[in-house]
């Protein structure tokens, strides 16, 4: 089995080429990436630890759309890309610090908290809860191509896991930190919910979150422009 | 820049160390060598223990604790984090973990060795779901982070701990870190023994080499405990709750074979015997049912179909055991000091005797966050004078890493690396006896011999990962001796250590097994337990 791979390092020229690769297949990516680097090539650099989709190190496109390495299984002629959006610093590696950065910005956090819920209140946050922020939505967002601001998938999910959390007093904190470069300027494409590994719907928790920020009083900039009383035509 | 406290490892340990340290107005740095979640603790499954329900009590947990510690507990420490458990769950809850519930109350399940069911859980994702919890309440409290810098040593003057040295893994350029307190939170050593570990890559217990290379004691490092229920292949784990919900294990011929509830070093000990017969061994979660199994353990399913390309609803599982939770690390009391002022460990690196001679599933998660915030606590009482100024240390690092591009690299330190872990798992793993261990500490002396005609392939100095795993593969080789070492001078069985040599165990040996670098001459001895 046959892997292409684009290879990528700054201080070399030209900086990115792609590398074709001989594997044993049947296992998955992830250890044919081991394979390649332990066997054949020392230079291959990529990011792993858990083996078992839970850490969110090793994130790559494959045939362009977003895979965890060690739950895919590779097939005859997969081309293997770093993730988008997220700068790439060797091979298949990406700078993670920028894009982390946005959690902080969307409030993804606890802000007036109690203990104890329900087992159905805990329902409600169960999926947002299962991320594990391995970027492959932030990679899939067309919207880093206009507004490189934009807080993305992942930091409105997690802020939205926060404002659907019973035990959470204060949503209105959450909503007015997810308005500017927020929720508005996604286009519910959906492609972070298609990519995602772990079944959560960036998509969907958007849309809640502009209902919400809708009964806290924010309005929709874009539909404002219309002068037509916010009515989309 | 001088911190109040820097922390080295960003699982669960090290960031409720952090938050704590926060909480007392320090200035906080957490290091990783990764990005801050991408830890050992996301992988925890099966849950965090505490005397909650009325069918409990602190009694009982500290009663099975000390059982399967097999008299290696300090009672002190294990009556400490037992009695601080529910507490601990309940500011876990107050800061927004999501536990799973069962109505308006906690749900708990029993695990191995447990008398009640006594583990907090969140789905099967209990460990990612407290590590991202505690990441979410360090970015409100502002908690700094250094990512992709690798921990090469402790900064010492006269035996105080000054800071550390790192790798800056983007540039390999070795930088100093300063700081009145320095607490190893790093993770244990279990991946030593390889594709025979459940654990991630990166457990290779580099704050352990640093603390023993610093002149600190580690202590109790032969005691390494096997999971039973790791995947045949991969060596990917199959939480006890399987079990706990009424997993059988199975011989080929579909018969069962041991209590599925007994201790990890019971079953493993149970496993490994049918696996040297040669017959093989199986995980049979057929009986769980499509509901439950999705509702407390949606992870196990889709694993066993990627690396078995088995459906546990459909068949049994092929399992073995493997290398899952190292009990040693660095010797630590109970405010996790070191021998070391300034120096401090929590989490799997440290050893602070809550285990003993073997731990208790969901007592692991419990000592992270318990001893995690206590010892984040001692930390920022200390007051170590530390100068601006560029260490000795600091300058050696530098030179070491430098010269490691220019080594011969005539011989490939990952086939060793692969060759030893088999060793390890063989010889010095489930069942040990005299002489294959000392022909393990020779093939570990040899490779220490051969260290420097190995080397690195890859020359560049940017993000070089071949790098990083040859000063991993340098730690593993050293930390492999003082292990084996131990393991050889405790001459009988006791908890998750095994010799077939002598099968019993014995009084005189209810002593913790010290070990410690003079000069870079390892040394060993037993402490009695007081």
């Amino acid at each position: 089995m046959r892997l292409r791979i684009r290879r990528y390092h700054p201080h070399f020229e030209p900086p990115s080429i792609d590398m074709e690769y001989e594997i044993s297949g049947g296992g998955t990516l992830l250890e044919a990436l081991e394979e390649i680097k332990q066997k054949r090539d020392r230079t291959l650099s990529f990011s792993s630890m858990c083996r078992s989709g839970v850490c969110g190190s090793c994130a790559v496109r494959v045939n362009g759309k977003e895979e965890l390495a060690c739950t895919y299984k590779p097939k005859d002629g997969d081309y293997i890309e770093p993730l988008s959006v997220v700068g790439v610093l060797r091979d298949l590696i990406g700078d993670f610090n920028s894009s982390l950065a946005t959690l902080k910005k969307a409030q993804a956090y606890p802000v007036q908290m109690h203990s104890g819920m329900s087992e159905e209140d805990e329902r409600h946050i169960e999926r947002q809860s299962d991320c594990i922020l391995c970027h492959s939505c932030y990679s899939s967002c067309p919207v880093y191509e206009t507004n490189s601001s934009f807080l993305g998938p992942f930091a409105l999910s997690r802020a939205y896991r926060y404002v659907a959390d019973s035990r959470e007093e204060n949503k209105k904190a959450h909503i007015d930190a997810v308005v500017q470069n927020g929720i508005w300027d996604c286009t519910l494409c959906g492609n972070c919910t298609a990519v995602c590994p772990q079944g959560i719907d960036p998509k969907n928790d958007i849309l809640v979150l502009q209902s919400w920020a809708a009964k806290f009083g924010h309005v929709n900039p874009n539909l404002g422009n219309f002068g037509s009383f916010g009515l989309e035509f | 820049m001088i911190y109040d406290v820097a922390i080295i490892g960003s699982g669960i340990a090290g960031l409720s160390a952090a938050l704590r340290a926060k909480e007392l107005g320090k200035d906080v740095v957490v290091v990783t060598k990764k990005y801050p979640t991408q830890a050992q603790s996301s992988m925890a499954q099966g849950g965090i223990n505490a005397a909650l329900s009325e069918s409990d009590s602190v009694e009982a947990h500290i009663a099975d604790t000390l059982r399967s510690a097999a008299g290696l507990a300090d009672e002190e420490v294990v009556r400490y984090v037992c009695e601080s458990a529910p507490e601990a769950i309940e500011w876990l809850d107050s800061i927004g973990t999501p536990f799973s519930r069962k109505g308006n109350a906690i749900a708990q399940r029993p695990l191995g060795g447990a008398s009640a069911a006594r583990a907090c859980y969140a789905q099967d994702y209990t460990g990612l779901k407290i590590l991202h919890t505690l990441y979410d309440n360090c970015l409100k409290a502002g908690v700094e982070f250094m990512s992709e810098k690798f921990l090469l040593n402790i900064i010492t003057e006269e035996n105080v701990a000054k800071g550390v040295t790192l790798l800056d893994i983007r540039t390999s350029q070795v930088e100093q870190l300063l700081a009145k307190a320095v607490v190893l939170a790093t993770g244990g050593y279990a991946k030593i023994y390889g594709d025979f570990s459940t654990n991630g890559h990166g457990s290779y217990g580099e704050g352990l080499a640093a603390a023993m290379r610093a002149g600190a004691v580690l202590s109790d490092l032969e005691f390494v405990q096997f999971h039973p229920t790791a995947l045949a292949k991969s060596s990917i784990l199959i939480s006890e709750a399987a079990r706990g919900l009424g997993a059988k294990i199975i011989d080929s011929k579909g018969e069962r074979f041991c209590d599925e509830l007994a201790t990890r070093d019971e079953l493993a000990r149970a496993i490994w015997a049918k696996l040297e017969e040669g017959d093989e061994v199986y995980l049979d979660m057929r009986g769980l049912g499509e509901e439950v199994l999705m509702r407390e353990l949606p992870q196990e399913r889709k694993l066993a179909r990627i690396y078995e390309g088995i459906d546990p609803l459909q068949e049994p599982v092929p399992i073995r055991p493997a290398a899952h939770y190292s009990m040693g690390g660095v010797d630590v009391d109970i405010d996790g000091k070191t021998s070391i002022k300034g120096l401090f460990a929590c989490g799997e690196c440290a050893n602070a005797k809550l285990h003993g001679a073997n731990r208790l599933g969901g007592n692991s998660l419990l000592e992270t966050v318990v001893l995690g915030r206590r010892t984040g606590e001692s930390a920022s009482g200390s007051r170590n004078e530390v100068e601006e100024k560029t260490y000795e240390r600091t300058r050696i690092d530098s030179d070491f890493v430098r010269a490691v591009f220019g080594l011969p690299n005539q011989i490939d330190f990952m086939e060793r690396q692969e060759f030893l872990s088999k060793v390890l798992y063989n010889n010095a793993g489930i069942v040990r006896e005299e002489l294959a261990m000392k022909g393990v500490l020779s093939v570990i002396r040899q490779h220490q011999r051969e260290l420097a005609f190995m080397g690195i392939r890859d020359k560049s100095p940017l993000y070089n990962t071949e790098l990083v795993r040859f000063i991993e593969y340098g730690n593993i080789i050293e930390l492999a001796e003082a292990m084996v070492v131990a393991a050889l001078q405790r001459n009988e069985s006791r908890g998750a250590h095994y010799r077939k040599d002598h099968p019993e165990p014995k009084e005189h040996f209810k002593a913790h097994s010290h070990v410690w670098k003079e000069d870079g001459v390892l040394c060993a001895d037993f402490k009695e337990v007081p």
